[in-house]
């Protein structure tokens, strides 16, 4: 077949059908890959969540519900649960004041104000600097470094530099400092949550009381 | 057969994207910080370029000349968001690493130059063997720098430890090392090339 001649007709109705034709394929291929694209991230958020809060048997994404930070924005909430007893709260906190990007991180509280673990969803540090936060502040070997386990009830976490008492990740005070923002902005929500959970389901409260006496 | 072989393998030395025609530099320096990332890359633009060109050399006759350009733009981003569905839907992790130079890849002058230079003046079989080779090329430099840089950098090869991490010079996970690494990459390359040709 000889090529077509460059008229203004051949010209549209070749892009037409092209556009056409990949469109529909193009619908297909999303269609297919809609559910798979969708578990991947639900099992994404569920991994982090486990990782960041004590055993738990409740779909904390289905109970999940977003709580003000204080500063205009608004974080989501992940209570676990084990049966009825609430054992911890994952809180999907952000920081814009990174190295470069959003930082976004999924730090877990159990009942008693302390950190139980942190999980880095999101981030654009430097490679070999910043980005190193994923292990930093999970050394449980060199205490000043880690932020497991810290009690945030006195007061907020910040790096030495700042006169805080966390190491900040060698040359990139910056990035330890926005992650630090943003773990104390998720224990300010998981303050409010706590107490709000508390003052809403009477239930929950007591057994909360009696957890916190122990 | 004999000819698709040369074309095959043209691709892979003599017309070698990265080390040769200096093509589709932009991904070439920033995936390959490990030697998966690149290897990954490579392969997504291998299968990119076979798609496209397989098409390309099919529709050539149906495509007036004066909208090419876009027609075979149009065909290579739709091969590239099937790779970014397909590989959201299946390798999240990777999808992740790689980030933005996935969909990038439409703009990959290594793409368009081969539908441009290859696939809209030649059959299929042939177009199909351009592609090949030159992803084929493409995909072992990148996994070459890819290795370099992550030995250099970290003491591993595709995560397999080779020294302790404590040894590695930082800089070549960095952009400056892709650089420094390429340019010796391509050193090495043109080495190789002249004595063969002498």
């Amino acid at each position: 077949m000889a090529k077509l001649k460059s008229t203004f007709k051949n010209m549209f109705l070749s892009l037409f059908i092209i556009s056409v034709t990949v469109g529909l394929l193009l619908a297909q291929v999303n269609k297919m890959t809609a559910k798979p694209i969708a578990d991947a991230k639900a099992m994404k958020l569920q991994n982090a969540i486990k990782e960041v809060v004590p055993a738990f048997d409740n779909d904390p994404v289905a109970e999940a519900y977003k709580m003000p930070d204080g500063q205009g924005d608004s974080l989501t909430v992940y209570p676990a649960k084990k049966g009825d007893e609430v054992v911890g709260f994952a809180v999907n906190s952000n920081s814009n004041n990174g190295f470069s990007g959003e930082i976004q991180i999924m730090v877990g509280f159990d009942m008693e104000n302390k950190i139980v673990n942190y999980s880095v969803l999101q981030h654009a540090e430097t490679p070999g600097l910043g980005a190193k936060m994923g292990e930093w502040f999970k050394d449980t070997a060199k205490p000043n470094q880690s932020v497991i386990g810290r009690d945030l009830s006195q007061g907020n976490l910040s790096v030495s530099k700042d006169g805080g008492n966390v190491d900040a990740i060698t040359a990139s005070t910056i990035t330890s400092r926005a992650f630090l923002e943003a773990v104390n902005k998720a224990y300010a929500v998981y303050k409010a949550s706590d107490a709000d959970s508390g003052a809403t389901k009477k239930e929950e409260a007591e057994k909360k009381g009696g957890e916190n006496e122990q | 057969m004999n000819n698709n072989l040369k074309v095959f393998f043209n691709g892979i030395i003599k017309e070698n994207p990265t080390f040769v025609l200096l093509l589709g530099m932009c991904p070439t320096l920033a995936t390959t910080s490990s030697a998966i990332n690149g290897m990954s890359m490579g392969l997504a633009t291998m299968f990119v370029l076979i798609m496209s060109n397989i098409v390309i050399s099919l529709l050539k006759n149906l495509i007036p000349d004066m909208v090419r350009i876009p027609a075979f733009i149009v065909v290579i981003a739709t091969f590239v968001t099937i790779v970014q569905m397909v590989m959201n839907a299946y390798v999240p992790a990777l999808a992740d690493s790689l980030g933005i130079f996935i969909p990038l890849i439409v703009v990959n002058c290594i793409v368009l130059g081969r539908a441009e230079a290859f696939a809209s003046k030649n059959g299929v079989i042939p177009s199909f063997f351009d592609g090949f080779g030159i992803g084929m090329g493409f995909t072992l430099a990148l996994i070459v720098l890819g290795a370099v840089r992550e030995l250099l950098g970290t003491g591993k090869i595709f995560s397999f430890k080779i020294f302790p991490d404590n040894f590695g010079a930082l800089l070549f996970v960095l952009a400056p090392g892709a650089f420094i690494a390429l340019g010796y990459l391509i050193a090495i390359f043109n080495k190789l090339q002249d004595k063969k040709t002498n």
